[in-house]
C-alpha cells in the first residue's frame, strides 16, 4: 500500500512544524459549518505546504493530507469521510495520507468531530464534498490563471489539473500555494454522482492494513516520555463516598510510587476513587489490590435488580406522561371486541468495548492539558475536560486515537476528565487503564425499559388502536440536574410514534423511574429495547387477527412508504412465502427511528437437545444514498452480533448495590460458533436522502428473533435476555 | 524483582520485573510492543493472544517467569511485510472494524492453520471460540480463514512468505 495513514501525534506535530504551519495559520479556515469562510492565507512563513482548507494540506512534493474529523470506532469513518473529500478533490484515496483531527474549533462547532447517532456520513455527505469541491475549483482557477486560459478548458484528474485543448498539466503540489491565495468558491459545483469513482462502491478501508499488523495505535497504546501508570479503586457500589484509605501495603510493592484521591465526574454524578501510581500498569494494579479503603455506601448497598424490577412493574399502573397521541386510544380500546395486552421487559446493559476505558493525560503547571485517548469526540473531550478542570477549552489539546469500540460509551468523558485531574494532582503525565471489571461495573449503562402494551383490533382484523407505555429510568435524568419529570422524555420513547403503520389511535406514555445509577446512549439507544416490545406486540396482534405477520404489517403501510419497500424486499429475499420445514420458524420486524430504517427476518430451528439455534438473518437496510456498501454490510453484521448478545446473553443485574457481572465470564458475549449467517441487502436508489448505517441494523433483531421463536415453538418471548436452550 | 530473558519475534530481551507479572504487560509496557491487547485479564476474550513455541496462549494470564526461555511470537512477528496469508486474507475480506481484538484473532487463526491447514467450520468454531469480537466480525473471520487456508495450500513448502517460524 502506498498509503501510510498514521496517528502518531509526535510525527504529526513534526510534520506540521516542517510544513511551517504556525498557530496563526491554523486560526483561519474553512469549516463544515461555514464552508464559505476564507481559506488559510497566512503564507508569511513560506511553507513548503499549504492548507487549502483545514481539511486539506498539500505539499509542494505533491503529498496530500486529508483530515478526518470523525473518530474511527470501527464504523469506517476513517475511509468514508476522507473519501467524500477526495472524490470531489479528484484524488484517489490510496494516494492520500489521512490524519485524525483532535476536536480543534477550526474544524467546526461542537459535535462536528464526534461520532454518534449514525450521523457522520449523513452529516458530512454534502459539507465534506463541498470542502473537496472548493479546493478543486481553486486549483483549477490557479492553473487557468497561470496558463491564461478559460477555467472551462481545465479539468481536475488524479491530483493534476489538465488543460484539455493543449494537454498541459500542473500537479496539485505545483498549484497549491497559488490556489490557497484565491477566494473560496461560494457555491462549488459538486460532481454528478454518475461520475463518482469511489462513492457508492465497495472500497477498502485504509485502517485495515494497520489493524492486521498491530500498527494501529489505540488510546491504550499511547506513550509519552516520563509517563506513569495508574489503576483506580472506585467502589462498585455506585454512590458510595470515600471515607479513608490506607496505602501502606500498596506502597511496599515494587514500582508503586504513590496513592492519591481522584474524582470521576459522570454528568451530575461525582464519584471518588483512590489512584495507585506506578511505573508500570501491573504494579499499579497490584498496588490497588493492596489498598485498604473504607467506603460509606450511603444506603446504596441494598439496591438490587429484583426490587427495582418490581418497582417498575408497580409503576406500570400509573398513567405517566403522554408522549404522543392521535385519535382516541381509550375509547377505541374500550369498545373493541378484540383487545390485547402484554408486558415486555429488557435489561440494563454494559457497552463492553473490547478496549477498556483508558486515557493518557498530561497537565502542565500553566493550566494546559494534553490527552491521548480513544474518544467518540475530540470536541466532546476538550469541552468536558475544560469544564471539570475549570480551564478554558483552548487549554485542552486532544490526540484522538483509533477507538477499540465505542457503541456510545466513549461519548461520556468521565474517563478523560478523571485522568486529567489525576495528572494535575500528581504533576506527571499519567495513563489510567480501567480493568475489565471497572469497565463492566461502573457504568454508565444502557437503561432497561419495561413496556406495557395494549392494542385493539377491529372486527375485520385491522389494528385500530395501540398504546405503548414505557416504564424506565431516564438517561437524561441520571446525567442532568435539570431534568423535568413532568415533561415527556423523547429519548425514552424513541421511535414509538415513528413507525409508519396506519393505526388511527396511537398513544405513547412514559412513566419515569428514579435510579441512582448513571445511564447513557448505547448503540441505537432506546430503540434497542423499545423495538422489541413494539414489534413483538404487533406480531401478537397479527396472530390474534389470524393473519400472516408480514401481510399484517404490509396491509398497514401506504404504497409510497419506505417501510413498505423494506418489507417487500425482505419478503422477497427471505423467501417469506416458502413454507419452512417442521422444527423451523421465521420472524419479521422492522424499525424506523432517528438513525435510519431497517427490517430483518430471522430463521431459527430446533436442535436435537431441545433448544433452538439462530440459522440466518436477512436484513434490508434503507439508505437512499450509500457511500461504502461494504462498510454498510459490516455494520449490519456487527449490529446483528451485538443485538444477539443483548437478546441472548446476560445483561447487567445488581445485588447488594453492585453489578453482579464484572467480566466476560458472567457478562458473556456472542462468540464465533453462535454467529448466524447474515445476508444484507441495501436499498440505495440514490438521490438526496441519506440515512444512517451504524445503528439501524440493531433494533429489529430481537423482535424478529422472538417472533421466529414463536413461529417455531408457540412460545412468546416477552423478556430479554432469554436462553435459546430453554425456550 | 527478577531478570528474565525473553525471545520475542526472534529478538532477545531482558526484562527486570516481578515473576508474576503477566507476559502481556512485559510485552506492552516493558518491551514496548503494543500490538498485543489487554481485554479482560482473565483469559476470557483472547485479545492478548500470542504464540509460545508456536502455540496460542493468553498472555494476560501467563506469568512472565513461565515464558522465559521460550520462543514468543506476537502480531508484530508473524511476517515482515504484512504478507502472512492470514493477514492478506484479513485485508481481502476487510475483517476488522474497530480492530482491537484482531491481533488476537489473527494469532489464533495462524496457530489453527499451522495445526490444521484445512480447517472445517467446526475446527474454526473450536479454535476461534476464545476470541471475542464485540464488533461482530465473526463471519468475515471465518471466510478469511478459509481463504488463507486455500492460499497456504497453494504455496510451495519452502516459501519464505509464511512468516517466521
Amino acid at each position: 500500500m502506498s498509503q501510510k495513514p498514521t496517528q502518531t501525534n509526535e510525527s504529526r506535530r513534526d510534520f506540521l512544524k516542517a510544513a511551517g504551519l504556525t498557530g496563526a495559520a491554523f486560526a483561519l479556515g474553512l469549516t463544515t459549518n461555514n464552508v464559505h469562510a476564507s481559506p488559510v492565507l497566512n503564507l508569511s512563513a513560506l511553507p513548503e505546504s499549504v492548507e487549502l482548507t483545514p481539511y486539506i494540506l498539500i505539499e509542494k512534493s505533491g503529498k496530500i493530507t486529508i483530515m478526518n474529523p470523525r473518530p474511527e470506532i470501527g464504523q469506517g469513518t476513517f475511509q468514508a469521510i476522507p473519501a467524500l473529500i477526495a472524490e470531489e478533490l479528484e484524488v484517489p484515496l490510496d494516494k492520500v495520507t489521512i490524519r485524525q483531527t483532535g476536536g480543534e474549533t477550526k474544524f467546526g462547532g461542537m459535535w462536528s468531530q464526534a461520532v454518534g447517532g449514525s450521523g457522520s456520513v449523513r452529516g458530512g455527505y454534502l459539507s465534506m464534498r463541498k470542502v473537496g469541491a472548493s479546493a478543486r475549483e481553486m486549483l483549477i482557477k490557479a492553473a487557468s490563471d497561470q496558463w491564461t486560459v478559460p477555467v472551462a478548458e481545465c479539468v481536475a484528474e488524479n491530483a493534476t489539473i489538465i488543460h484539455k485543448p493543449s494537454g498541459r498539466k500542473l500537479t496539485y503540489g505545483q498549484l497549491a500555494e497559488t490556489a490557497a491565495k484565491l477566494p473560496v468558491p461560494k457555491e462549488p459545483k459538486l460532481k454528478d454522482p454518475a461520475h463518482f469513482t469511489m462513492l457508492g462502491k465497495p472500497m477498502p478501508r485504509p485502517d485495515v492494513p494497520l489493524k492486521v499488523t498491530g500498527q494501529a495505535t489505540f488510546g491504550i497504546d499511547s506513550k509519552v516520555p516520563n509517563m506513569v501508570y495508574a489503576s483506580i479503586e472506585r467502589s462498585p457500589i455506585l454512590g458510595s463516598k470515600l471515607v479513608s484509605f490506607d496505602a501502606a501495603q500498596a506502597l511496599k510493592i515494587k514500582g508503586v510510587k504513590q496513592a492519591v484521591k481522584v474524582e470521576r465526574v459522570v454528568g451530575k454524578n461525582h464519584y471518588q476513587g483512590v489512584a495507585v501510581i506506578a511505573d508500570n500498569y501491573w504494579a499499579a494494579l497490584q498496588g490497588r489490590k493492596a489498598l485498604k479503603v473504607t467506603w460509606d455506601h450511603q444506603g446504596y448497598d441494598t439496591f438490587n435488580s429484583v426490587d427495582f424490577e418490581k418497582q417498575l412493574r408497580d409503576l406500570a399502573k400509573s398513567d405517566g406522561v403522554i408522549g404522543h397521541n392521535t385519535g382516541d386510544f381509550d375509547k377505541t380500546f374500550a369498545e373493541s371486541p378484540n383487545q390485547l395486552e402484554a408486558f415486555y421487559e429488557t435489561p440494563i446493559l454494559s457497552h463492553s468495548t473490547m478496549e477498556p476505558m483508558n486515557a493518557l493525560a498530561h497537565y502542565q503547571p500553566d493550566g494546559k492539558v494534553t490527552l491521548w485517548l480513544s474518544t467518540q469526540g475530540g470536541d466532546l473531550t476538550r469541552q468536558e475536560v475544560a469544564k471539570v478542570l475549570g480551564v478554558p477549552m483552548d487549554n485542552v489539546t486532544v490526540h484522538v486515537q483509533f477507538n477499540g469500540g465505542g457503541f456510545g460509551r466513549r461519548i461520556t468523558q468521565d474517563f478523560a476528565s478523571e485522568a486529567a485531574m489525576l495528572s494535575k494532582t500528581i504533576g506527571k503525565p499519567v495513563k489510567v487503564i480501567w480493568t475489565r471489571e471497572d469497565d463492566t461495573q461502573l457504568g454508565p449503562f444502557r437503561p432497561m425499559t419495561f413496556s406495557a402494551m395494549r392494542g385493539a383490533l377491529s372486527a375485520d382484523g385491522k389494528a385500530v388502536a395501540l398504546q405503548h407505555k414505557v416504564i424506565a429510568p431516564s438517561i437524561d435524568a441520571t446525567m442532568n440536574e435539570t431534568y423535568d419529570k413532568t415533561k415527556p422524555d423523547g429519548t425514552m420513547l424513541e421511535g414509538t410514534n415513528e413507525q409508519k403503520y396506519a393505526i388511527p389511535n396511537l398513544n405513547t406514555r412514559y412513566v419515569h423511574a428514579d435510579i441512582h445509577i448513571p445511564m447513557t446512549y448505547w448503540r441505537s439507544v432506546t430503540s434497542s429495547t423499545l423495538a422489541f416490545a413494539h414489534e413483538c406486540f404487533l406480531d401478537e396482534m397479527a396472530h390474534k387477527a389470524g393473519q400472516d405477520p408480514m401481510a399484517f404489517r404490509l396491509s398497514m403501510l401506504s404504497k409510497d412508504s419506505d417501510t413498505k419497500r423494506v418489507l417487500e424486499k425482505l419478503k422477497e429475499v427471505s423467501g417469506w412465502d416458502t413454507p419452512l420445514p417442521a422444527g423451523k420458524g421465521r420472524g419479521v420486524a422492522q424499525w424506523d427511528f432517528f438513525a435510519g430504517l431497517a427490517g430483518q427476518v430471522v430463521e431459527v430451528s430446533k436442535t436435537k437437545d431441545g433448544g433452538l439455534t439462530v440459522d440466518k438473518v436477512y436484513c434490508v437496510i434503507d439508505l437512499g444514498t450509500v457511500v461504502n456498501p461494504d462498510t454498510v454490510k459490516a455494520q449490519v453484521e456487527g449490529s446483528v452480533a451485538m443485538a444477539l448478545t443483548a437478546a441472548l446473553k446476560d445483561g447487567i443485574t445488581f445485588e447488594k448495590g453492585q453489578a453482579v457481572q464484572a467480566n466476560f465470564d458472567k457478562n458473556r458475549m456472542l462468540r464465533i460458533n453462535e454467529m448466524p449467517i447474515v445476508e444484507v441487502h441495501i436499498l440505495a436508489e440514490g438521490g438526496p436522502t441519506i440515512k444512517g448505517v451504524g445503528e439501524p441494523g440493531l433494533p429489529p433483531l430481537a423482535p424478529a428473533l422472538a417472533n421466529a421463536v414463536f413461529a417455531a415453538t408457540g412460545t412468546r418471548i416477552r423478556r430479554l435476555p432469554f436462553d435459546l436452550e430453554k425456550v | 524483582m527478577a531478570s528474565f530473558k525473553l525471545t520475542i519475534n526472534n529478538q532477545p530481551h531482558t526484562v527486570d520485573v516481578e515473576p508474576t507479572m503477566p507476559l502481556l504487560w512485559a510485552i506492552r509496557d516493558v518491551v514496548g510492543l503494543t500490538g498485543t491487547k489487554f481485554g479482560c485479564g482473565i483469559a476470557q476474550c483472547g485479545a492478548c493472544t500470542v504464540h509460545l513455541d508456536g502455540n496460542p496462549i493468553r498472555s494476560c494470564s501467563y506469568p512472565v517467569s513461565a515464558a522465559a526461555g521460550h520462543k514468543i511470537t506476537t502480531i508484530e512477528g508473524i511476517s515482515k511485510n504484512a504478507d502472512h496469508p492470514v493477514q492478506k486474507a484479513w485485508v481481502e475480506h476487510q475483517v476488522p472494524q474497530c480492530g482491537y481484538c484482531q491481533s488476537g484473532q489473527i494469532m489464533s487463526a495462524v496457530a489453527l492453520l499451522k495445526q490444521t491447514p484445512k480447517p472445517t467450520d467446526a475446527d474454526i468454531d473450536t479454535a476461534m471460540q476464545g476470541n471475542i469480537c464485540r464488533c461482530g466480525t465473526y463471519n468475515r473471520v471465518r471466510a478469511a480463514i478459509h481463504t488463507a487456508s486455500g492460499e497456504m495450500a497453494n504455496l510451495p513448502k519452502s516459501t519464505p512468505k509464511v512468516g517466521k517460524r
